[in-house]
C-alpha cells in the first residue's frame, strides 16, 4: 500500500486549503467550465490573453484538495505563457499523471513542469487522476472556446 | 436445491450475531479486515446465492416458457418459484403481479412509459420529493418531453424529512402518480409512506414506491400499504445484479400497454395482427435473467431465514449507534434526515472534501460512498457538491462503525495545518 503522504503531499495540501489565484476575473477574454460528474466537482478556468500570452489566469469552483491544489498550481505556473507553452505543459502533465507519454517540455519550461511534480501521486489512485487533470482540461477547452465559454466534463 | 437446509445450520435461531452473518459472505474472507460501509450502492452476496448459481448452471439450467422437455420444464418451474418468493417478500396478492425488470430503474422507467404513455396527457401532474433518486425523476422528466405532464416537487424540510404539509398542498385534483422514495439513499431518510399512500388516493392519485433501499432493510406488505406500484433491485438485497422487480396491481398491470416487443411476450404473431401474454409475461420479451431471478429467489431465502423483523431492529440500533459517534465527532456534519433514518449515514467533514477524505478511508480499509449519490437535486438543495456516506448491511457492527469514526479521526489529522 502507497503511503498516502505521497499523495496528500504538503504543497497539495497547502495549493488545496490555500489556493492562489482562486477569484473570478471581471472580463475574460477566454474561460471555461470543467465538471467531474462522478463527485461532482466544478470549476471555472479564466484567462486574460494578450496576443497568444497569457497575461492573468485564475479560477473559481469547489473541488477535492487534489483538484483544487491543481488549480491553484497551474494557475502559478502559466502567468506569462504562451499558448503553445501551455499546450506542452498540459499534455506533458497529463502524461505524468497517466504515466503516459508525452515529450518533454522545452528546456525553458522544464523548472515550472518540475513545480507540479507532488501531483504525479495521483498515478497510484487511477480514480483520482481526474480530480488532478480536470482544471488543465478546462484549460484547454478555454483555449479553444475563447470569450463563449465551453463546458467539459471528465466522463 | 439444498441452500434452504444448509441456512437453517448457518443461522443461529437466538440473536442476531452479524460476526456469524459475515461468515456467510465470502467477500470479508477474501478481503480480511475490509470495513464494507457501501451496501445502499450494492450488498455483498452470500455464499448460497453465489453457490447457488452456479449449482443452478451445473444441474438445472435451460430457456424458459419454451421447451416441453424436462430439463427446461424444471428451469422454468425454479423461475416462476422465484417470482412466488418475491411476492410473498412483499406480501402481494398473486404472482403475477411480480414483473421481473433489470432492476428498480427499469421498473420506473416500465411504468413511465406503458402507464405513463398510455394514461397521463398534458397538463397531468406526477408529485416527486426533493430526495428522489435520479432513476426516480429522469425517467418522468422523459415522459413530460413526450406528452406534457407537468413535475411537482415536493420539498424537505430544514430537518431533513418530507415536508408533510407541502405535500399535502401539492397533491390535488390534477395529480395522477406520487412516485416517492420508501427510504432516500442519499440521506437515510425514511418515508412516511402510508400516509403519503393515504393521501395520493384521496385525490385519486396512483401511488409508486421506489423501495430500493427499503427492501433490504424492512419488512414489506404491498397489501397493507395499498401502494399502486413498488419497485427494487436485487443488487441491493442481497442478490445479483441484473435483476429487479416491479410490483403492480394485477388491475393497472393488465390495463398497461406492453413495453418491449418480442418472445415469451406473445400469444400469436402474424404479420397483420400479434396477440400479447398476460400480466406478467407480456412485461417480459425476451429470454428474461433466469439465473438472476432464482438468484434474488436466494437470497430472499437466506433474509427471511434470518428474518426481516431481525434485520430492521439490527440495523435501526446500529443507526442509531452511528448517528451517536459520528454526531459526536468534532468536526463533522451529519445530514439531517428527518424524524426517521435508517441504514445510511450521510456526512461532511469540515476542510476535508468528501473525494479526499473516501481516498484515505480507503486507505483505511473503510470502503464508503463519496459523491452525489445519483440524487444531484437534494445536494444542490443542500448546498453540497457531495457527501461521503457510509451505509449498513447485516454483516456490520459497531467495530465497523468505530473503524469508520477512527478513520475520519486520522482524515482531520492529516489535514490540520
Amino acid at each position: 500500500m502507497m503511503d498516502l503522504r505521497e499523495l496528500y503531499q504538503d504543497i497539495i495540501l497547502d495549493h488545496g486549503q490555500r489556493p492562489r489565484n482562486k477569484h473570478a476575473m471581471e472580463a475574460p477574454s477566454h474561460f471555461a467550465n470543467g465538471h467531474n460528474p462522478l463527485c461532482g466537482d466544478k470549476i471555472t478556468i479564466y484567462l486574460k490573453m494578450e496576443g497568444d500570452r497569457i497575461v492573468d489566469v485564475s479560477f473559481e469552483g469547489r473541488g477535492c484538495a487534489i483538484s483544487t491544489a491543481s488549480a491553484s498550481l497551474m494557475t502559478e505556473i502559466l502567468k506569462g505563457k504562451t499558448e503553445a507553452e501551455a499546450q506542452q505543459l498540459f499534455h506533458a502533465f497529463q502524461a505524468k499523471v497517466t504515466g503516459g507519454e508525452a515529450p518533454a517540455p522545452d528546456e525553458a519550461l522544464e523548472e515550472d513542469f518540475e513545480r507540479l511534480d507532488p501531483l504525479s501521486g495521483v498515478k497510484a489512485y487511477p480514480v483520482r487522476v481526474k480530480c488532478a487533470t480536470l482544471p488543465w482540461r478546462a484549460l484547454e477547452a478555454a483555449l479553444k472556446s475563447g470569450a463563449i465559454g465551453a463546458t467539459v466534463k471528465t466522463e | 436445491m439444498t441452500t434452504s437446509a444448509k441456512l437453517r445450520e448457518i443461522v443461529p435461531s437466538d440473536a442476531f450475531d452479524p460476526r456469524r452473518i459475515r461468515r456467510d459472505f465470502p467477500i470479508f474472507e477474501n478481503n480480511p479486515g475490509i470495513v464494507f460501509l457501501d451496501t445502499a450502492a450494492s450488498a455483498q452476496k452470500p455464499a448460497s446465492v453465489i453457490d447457488g448459481i452456479a449449482e443452478f448452471y451445473r444441474r438445472d439450467y435451460a430457456n424458459v416458457h419454451r421447451g416441453v422437455y424436462r430439463l427446461s420444464a424444471r428451469s422454468t418451474e425454479l423461475y416462476e418459484e422465484a417470482r412466488e418468493k418475491v411476492r410473498s417478500f412483499l406480501n402481494a396478492e398473486d404472482s403475477s403481479e411480480i414483473v421481473f425488470v433489470r432492476g428498480a430503474t427499469e421498473a420506473i422507467n416500465l411504468v413511465a412509459n406503458t402507464w405513463g404513455s398510455a394514461f397521463l396527457k398534458a397538463g397531468d401532474e406526477v408529485v416527486l420529493t426533493e430526495l428522489e433518486h435520479h432513476s426516480n425523476i429522469v425517467p418522468w422528466q422523459m415522459l413530460r418531453e413526450r406528452n406534457g405532464i407537468k413535475l411537482v416537487v415536493v420539498p424537505i424540510e430544514a430537518t431533513g424529512g418530507l415536508d408533510m404539509v407541502a405535500l399535502e398542498r401539492l397533491i390535488g385534483p390534477r395529480t395522477k402518480l406520487v412516485a416517492v422514495t420508501h427510504l432516500a439513499n442519499a440521506t437515510g431518510a425514511l418515508l412516511p409512506v402510508e400516509k403519503i399512500v393515504k393521501l395520493a388516493h384521496e385525490e385519486g392519485a396512483k401511488v409508486l414506491i421506489d423501495g430500493c433501499q427499503a427492501a433490504p432493510r424492512m419488512a414489506l406488505d404491498v397489501r397493507a400499504l395499498d401502494a399502486d406500484f413498488y419497485a427494487f433491485s436485487g443488487h441491493k438485497t442481497y442478490g445479483p445484479s441484473g435483476i429487479g422487480v416491479l410490483y403492480g396491481k394485477r388491475a393497472l398491470l393488465d390495463a398497461m400497454p406492453p413495453w418491449q416487443g418480442g418472445g415469451d411476450m406473445i400469444l400469436t404473431v402474424n404479420f397483420d395482427e400479434t396477440t400479447y401474454q398476460e400480466t406478467p409475461h407480456k412485461f417480459e420479451a425476451g429470454t428474461p435473467d433466469i439465473s438472476g431471478a432464482i438468484g434474488l429467489g436466494m437470497a430472499i431465502d437466506y433474509i427471511e431465514a434470518i428474518g426481516r423483523n431481525r434485520i430492521q431492529d439490527h440495523e435501526e440500533k446500529l443507526t442509531g449507534y452511528g448517528v451517536d459517534v459520528i454526531s459526536a465527532m468534532e468536526g463533522v456534519r451529519l445530514i439531517p434526515a428527518g424524524q426517521r433514518r435508517l441504514g445510511v449515514l450521510s456526512f461532511d467533514v469540515e476542510n476535508v472534501h468528501p473525494h479526499d477524505l473516501a481516498t484515505i478511508l480507503d486507505q483505511h480499509q473503510v470502503a464508503v460512498r463519496a459523491g452525489h449519490h445519483c440524487a444531484q437535486p437534494l445536494m444542490d438543495k443542500l448546498d453540497l457538491a457531495a457527501t461521503a456516506r457510509a451505509s449498513f448491511g447485516i454483516y456490520n457492527d459497531e467495530s465497523d462503525v468505530d473503524a469508520l469514526a477512527a478513520a475520519i479521526k486520522a482524515a482531520q489529522e492529516m489535514f490540520a495545518r
